[in-house]
């Protein structure tokens, strides 16, 4: 089988799983996980599309190649911003649920709702 | 042989990735999820992207993993708490066939790609020379589409504004982590004087190499800040106040020089990041050069996140 078919079919089922795991786990770190093994996954897709547009001597289209190398940054940044959202909801209540029934908050926070 | 490798490449990364998913504890699902980063740079090679797989294995599986490795320690005691808030097993089923049918739909999209597949290397080959930079991909970065390397640069600021603005009022200024305590004579300072120079000139090399080969500033600077970064564990250095002026000169500066050069090639060649005839290779370097330090500094600062310590001592 072609590396570029293999690994497209790949990709979808991590995406696959990816999305499972953004439903299931309840823990929002988890979900970021998740989005990234999502986002990893469709990475993968577009690698596999890039392979197969391999011509004139090049390996693979350089154009959606150069893409993916902005998009793996501007992922990293956006994981960076959800963590930091993350830990800083962590300080201020001591807990991270994203349950709409969660306990009462305590303090200074309440403005914060 | 090539295709045994690449089938067992893909069962190792859906099997690590339905580890990521399914793992009981967050640390075990961030160390699966690094392995699973670095087996990604392996496919990005078969798969003829060699800056991809660089991009990788510095940013996607090292950085990454490196940030959610710090998130899970700290957020330990929060996981009894979310398991109790795990949904009942008909959601869990619902979810499980949304996911199989996101990948089936997937699956068959891939099956029927067109052919031949559409492809625009030959047009960046055709007018490569034109930019005089020997890395298609160099070229398509900061020539064909230097619009997304822009908004990305801009991108990547705004992220670390964002992250600092989640500092509490108290240490708005301050320095962002926490203070290292490691022993001046311990193991990991001596691996901090003693990577710190190879991988600063690793770096660079990357770096400089990146127009005419597989590189860049992306990856380079990735490398230099990863090296900061453990100098900065080791206890050597300490993170700088984000209130220094310097610091903020440097982190505007790279983005600042590209939307100038673009303003002049608007003027000069007419269009916004246009480059004048024959000038493009020095333009390119003259951005790349600034860019450097700023996206160093933006990739560090962002993994330390939010200042922690106010000014005062």
């Amino acid at each position: 089988m072609n590396a570029g078919t293999l690994f497209g079919l790949c990709a979808a089922v991590v995406i696959g799983v990816g999305v499972f795991g953004l439903i299931v786990n309840p823990h929002p770190l988890r979900k970021i996980l998740a989005f990234n093994v999502v986002g990893s996954g469709v990475f993968l897709l577009f690698g596999a599309i890039a392979y197969r547009g391999a011509g004139a001597g090049l390996g693979g289209d350089p154009v959606p190649q150069a893409l993916l190398i902005t998009g793996i940054v501007v992922a990293f940044s956006a994981t960076a911003l959800a963590v930091a959202l993350l830990l800083r909801l962590f300080d201020e209540t001591g807990s991270v649920t994203l349950s709409s029934d969660a306990p009462a908050r305590t303090g200074h926070d309440t403005d914060a709702h | 042989m090539t295709d045994v490798l690449n089938i067992g490449l893909s069962v190792l990364i859906l099997g690590l990735a339905v580890w990521t998913i399914v793992a009981r504890e967050a640390y075990a699902a961030v160390v699966g999820f690094i392995a699973y980063g670095l087996l990604l740079t392996l496919v990005w090679v078969q798969l003829q992207g060699i800056d991809v797989a660089l991009t990788e294995a510095a940013i996607g599986g090292g950085l990454t993993g490196a940030l959610l490795i710090g998130a899970a320690a700290r957020l330990r005691g929060t996981e009894t708490a979310a398991r109790a808030e795990r949904p009942r097993s008909a959601s869990r089923c619902l979810a499980a066939g949304v996911s199989c049918a996101v990948a089936v739909a997937l699956a068959i999209c891939v099956l029927a790609l067109p052919e031949p597949a559409p492809t625009l290397a030959p047009e960046v080959l055709a007018n490569m020379a034109v930019t005089e930079v020997g890395n298609p991909i160099t070229a398509v970065l900061l020539a064909f589409r230097a619009m997304d390397t822009l908004l990305e640069a801009i991108v990547l600021l705004f992220a670390l504004i964002g992250v600092w603005s989640l500092a509490p009022d108290r240490a708005w200024g301050g320095r962002p982590g926490l203070l290292q305590a490691a022993g001046p004579n311990g193991m990991l300072a001596f691996a901090a004087r003693a990577l710190a120079p190879i991988g600063v000139v690793t770096g660079m090399y990357i770096f400089w190499i990146g127009a005419d080969h597989p590189g860049g500033k992306f990856q380079g600077a990735t490398i230099l800040a990863a090296m900061w970064l453990l100098v900065m564990m080791a206890g050597l250095a300490d993170a700088p106040p984000i209130s220094r002026s310097w610091l903020r000169g440097l982190l505007v500066a790279g983005p600042l020089a590209f939307i100038g050069i673009g303003a002049v090639g608007a003027v000069q060649a007419g269009a916004f990041l246009a480059y004048p005839e024959g000038f493009a290779k020095p333009l390119i370097l003259v951005i790349e050069f600034a860019l450097m330090p700023s996206l160093t500094l933006i990739l560090g600062l962002m993994l330390l996140g939010a200042p922690q310590r106010g000014k005062a001592p």
